[in-house]
């Protein structure tokens, strides 16, 4: 299937991150490196790199989120870039002609990227498609499609916790991949870093027709899916779905597919175990898990802020990514 | 109307109905076809059109045409939408009840009929609703909307609130003889969905609507129409189960027909792949496989109409992130090219083709039209076959612009429309 590929420049530079697929090997390494540039940023005590200064950012973003939302701020920020939040409720149903009014009316203004988060796939795209030349789209979460700056932080997070060599990892992915555009951003990221073994885990009413073709293998058992991991990232399962047509309860869900101690042990014991956050304790995993020595849930979020650098910084019209580094 | 008598010659004449493929002249007087090879006793014609090296069919009916009007007048209009099919070689448009107001009264029938007479384009019948305000719930006046002149009964994309309604639906409609036109659809199951369930739905991230939304529903609607003896008809298959499903019970006797949209012959669920607004249909557009077994239930004849389920949109419509954007596509320009483009491409030939855009339909409307019988009213399209065009914005006539064929090279071009023995479209003055 090919892909007219509108994230990459014609000299294969990012200009757009919308999803971690289409993507390359190199420009993903690219961005792990670079966010490593950027990692040591965060503890000097002035925080601030004067790389994007001038250039005006813009949040925009049409369904709720706090800890996304927040971490791209303070990347931006710390790249000296001005920064203007604009959230546009989830409720209020916004209509293509808003949308492109909103973008159009913003761009105006002369704006440099648009960061955005949408309740409907493709939405990323669509901006990225409408948005005037020097004007970069970084996809904060679009519907269930793609989270690519999470899934990033996440190979970063997995980069230093297990080494540069994917090739020789089993990753877990487990929990609602039907609903999880992390999931799907991060099984194309997985695939296109070499993961030599890439499992998702969960019952079938979770798993998306057809999922295989992305490169992963199924399990419905999670001491099967665990055995000889490397890492494990479980996802966020929304309390409503709990409810529903898809799982009994939330206690029926913890038995089989709850992390804890006990099914940890079918895994490599230095398993990685990681959660985008946030956790229902008890329900994904047992708190003795979240909080203790493998976990390493907390990184995931100082990291995702150097990530987050590192892909405004690559995608802003600017100087190549080597001459930002400090 | 004067006494006009039109002479048509040289043309290479295809009725399929009546089994007529060679070069003969044909003879229309006062609006209707008067004889076929030899002129009638003491014809002398005001026009004659010359038809050599052209190809002279039946005019097109098309199964299914969203004219926009009453309701939607920013999208189309039923005088442009009908001039537009005139100039794609389209005499008849049947109009779905999903209007609004909803046809589901005689004035609804009465004001389309009016406007398209005024338009002096394409003639328009229609569908009556299969419940009041297709709301699934309550049996419209079926016997009113009979009398005003609708051909049929359907529900249109609406759903049905039970089987239980949709058992006394069907009863009533048999009652008049009604032919019921359905929408295979589960309404549970294709809940929300934007794009057929599979591959392309998970790496988009797009809600689905699986196969058995459709293959659910074909099987509940024929065991009711067993149940009820009504006459039924399958409107826009996209499944291969679902075609096998309907030849199995057409060859047990069961009184059921279906037919399949152009797009879906050409296209599959792989096109959707950069959230290209001009592929969201509904249905959708399914997997290669389906539109191989469509293909083949269209040369088979279980599917025995082709049509282009016209959707005109203004652009905003399709200016949105994909699931927001509006589906279907206008399709009266090319409907009679991408018929031939099945002739083209090997897949039938030109006889069996034209059938089912003419005597297909026909038969399915249970309508006097789609053929070139003696003493037929003269629906006429003429047409270059070895012309063709580009489809884009320029070319097209619909309102509406969204189309996914954009950019194709289409065979054939129609130098003249006649309807009713009046030519409502020549190329010459076009």
């Amino acid at each position: 299937m090919s892909v007219n590929n509108l994230q990459i420049r014609t000299d294969g530079r990012l200009r757009h991150f919308l999803s971690t697929e289409g993507l390359n090997r190199g420009l993903l390494t690219e961005i792990l490196d670079t966010a490593e540039s950027f990692a040591g940023v965060a503890e000097q005590s002035v925080k601030k790199v004067p790389l994007l200064r001038g250039k005006t950012i813009v949040n925009l973003f049409f369904e709720a989120s706090t800890r996304t939302r927040t971490t791209f701020e303070l990347a931006a920020k710390r790249l000296s870039a001005d920064v203007l939040n604009i959230n546009i409720g989830a409720s209020a149903t916004v209509k293509g002609e808003t949308l492109l009014d909103t973008l159009r009316n913003l761009q105006a203004m002369h704006v440099d990227m648009f960061v955005v988060r949408h309740a409907d796939s493709g939405t990323a795209h669509f901006i990225a498609r409408h948005v005037l030349p020097h004007v970069s789209v970084i996809n904060a979460g679009d519907g269930r499609h793609a989270h690519p700056t999470q899934a990033m932080l996440d190979m970063f997070t997995i980069r230093r916790e297990k080494g540069a060599d994917f090739g020789r990892l089993s990753v877990a992915i487990v929990g609602d991949i039907a609903n999880s555009r992390v999931a799907r951003s991060q099984i194309h990221a997985l695939n296109l870093l070499n993961t030599g073994d890439v499992r998702i885990i969960a019952p079938r009413t979770l798993i998306p027709s057809h999922i295989e073709s992305l490169g992963v293998r199924v399990f419905h058992d999670l001491r099967e899916g665990l055995r000889d991991a490397d890492v494990v990232i479980m996802l966020r399962l929304q309390r409503e779905r709990m409810k529903g047509v898809v799982l009994p309860s939330e206690h029926e869900y913890y038995q089989l597919y709850g992390l804890t101690e006990e099914k940890l042990s079918m895994a490599k014991p230095d398993i990685t175990v990681m959660h985008p956050g946030p956790i229902n304790r008890g329900v994904e995993m047992d708190s003795q898990v979240a909080d203790g020595p493998r976990s390493v849930i907390l990184q995931q979020v100082t990291y995702g802020i150097a990530v987050r650098m590192a892909v405004m910084s690559m995608a802003i019209q600017q100087k190549t990514p080597q001459d930002g580094d400090a | 109307m004067p006494k006009t008598s039109i002479k048509i010659s040289g043309g290479r004449l295809i009725d399929p109905c009546n089994q007529i493929d060679g070069l003969f002249d044909l003879y229309v007087v006062d609006g209707r076809i008067a004889a076929i090879g030899t002129a009638p006793d003491g014809f002398s014609e005001n026009i004659e059109l010359d038809a050599r090296g052209l190809v002279v069919t039946p005019g097109l009916i098309d199964l299914c045409a969203r004219l926009r009007e009453p309701g939607q007048e920013h999208k189309a209009s039923i005088d442009s939408e009908c001039k537009a099919a005139a100039a794609g070689g389209i005499t008849t448009l049947c109009c779905p009840p999903d209007t609004n107001p909803v046809i589901d009264t005689p004035a609804v029938v009465e004001l389309i009929r009016h406007r398209a007479q005024q338009a002096g384009a394409a003639r328009v019948v229609t569908l009556g609703a299969l419940t009041r305000g297709l709301r699934g719930e309550q049996l419209s006046e079926m016997a009113a909307l009979q009398q005003a002149g609708c051909v049929g009964v359907s529900n249109a994309l609406k759903p049905l609130t039970s089987t239980l309604i949709e058992r006394r639906t069907f009863e009533y409609a048999a009652t008049f003889g009604l032919t019921v036109f359905l929408h295979a659809d589960d309404a549970a199951l294709s809940a929300n969905g934007c794009i057929h369930e599979g591959q392309l739905s998970t790496r988009l991230g797009l809600p689905g609507i699986p196969q058995a939304a459709e293959t659910v529903a074909v099987a509940r609607d024929l065991a009711l129409i067993q149940q009820t003896g009504v006459r039924a008809h399958f409107c826009r298959l996209t499944t291969q189960p679902a075609v096998r499903m309907v030849a199995r019970a057409q060859f047990d006797g069961v009184p059921v027909s279906a037919d399949v949209a152009i797009p879906n012959l050409y296209l599959s669920e792989l096109d959707t792949i950069e959230f290209g607004a001009d592929y969201h249909f509904i249905p959708p557009l399914r997997t290669q496989e389906d539109r191989e077994g469509l293909r083949e239930g269209l040369l088979s004849g279980t599917l025995s109409a082709l049509c282009s389920d016209h959707q005109p949109h203004e652009p905003d419509a399709k200016l949105a992130p994909f699931p927001a954007t509006e589906p279907g596509a206008s399709g009266v320009d090319s409907l009679l090219s991408l018929t031939l483009k099945l002739v083209e491409d090997r897949q039938t030939l030109l006889p069996a083709a034209i059938a089912r855009v003419t005597s297909g339909p026909a038969k399915i409307l249970n309508i006097p039209y789609g053929d070139l019988a003696v003493g037929r009213v003269a629906d006429i399209c003429i047409f270059d076959p070895h012309s063709s065009w580009r489809l884009d914005e320029t070319s097209m006539n619909s309102q509406g612009k969204n189309t996914p064929f954009r950019g194709w090279e289409m065979p054939g071009r129609v130098r003249y429309t006649l309807r009713d023995g009046q030519i409502i479209f020549s190329s010459e003055t076009s």
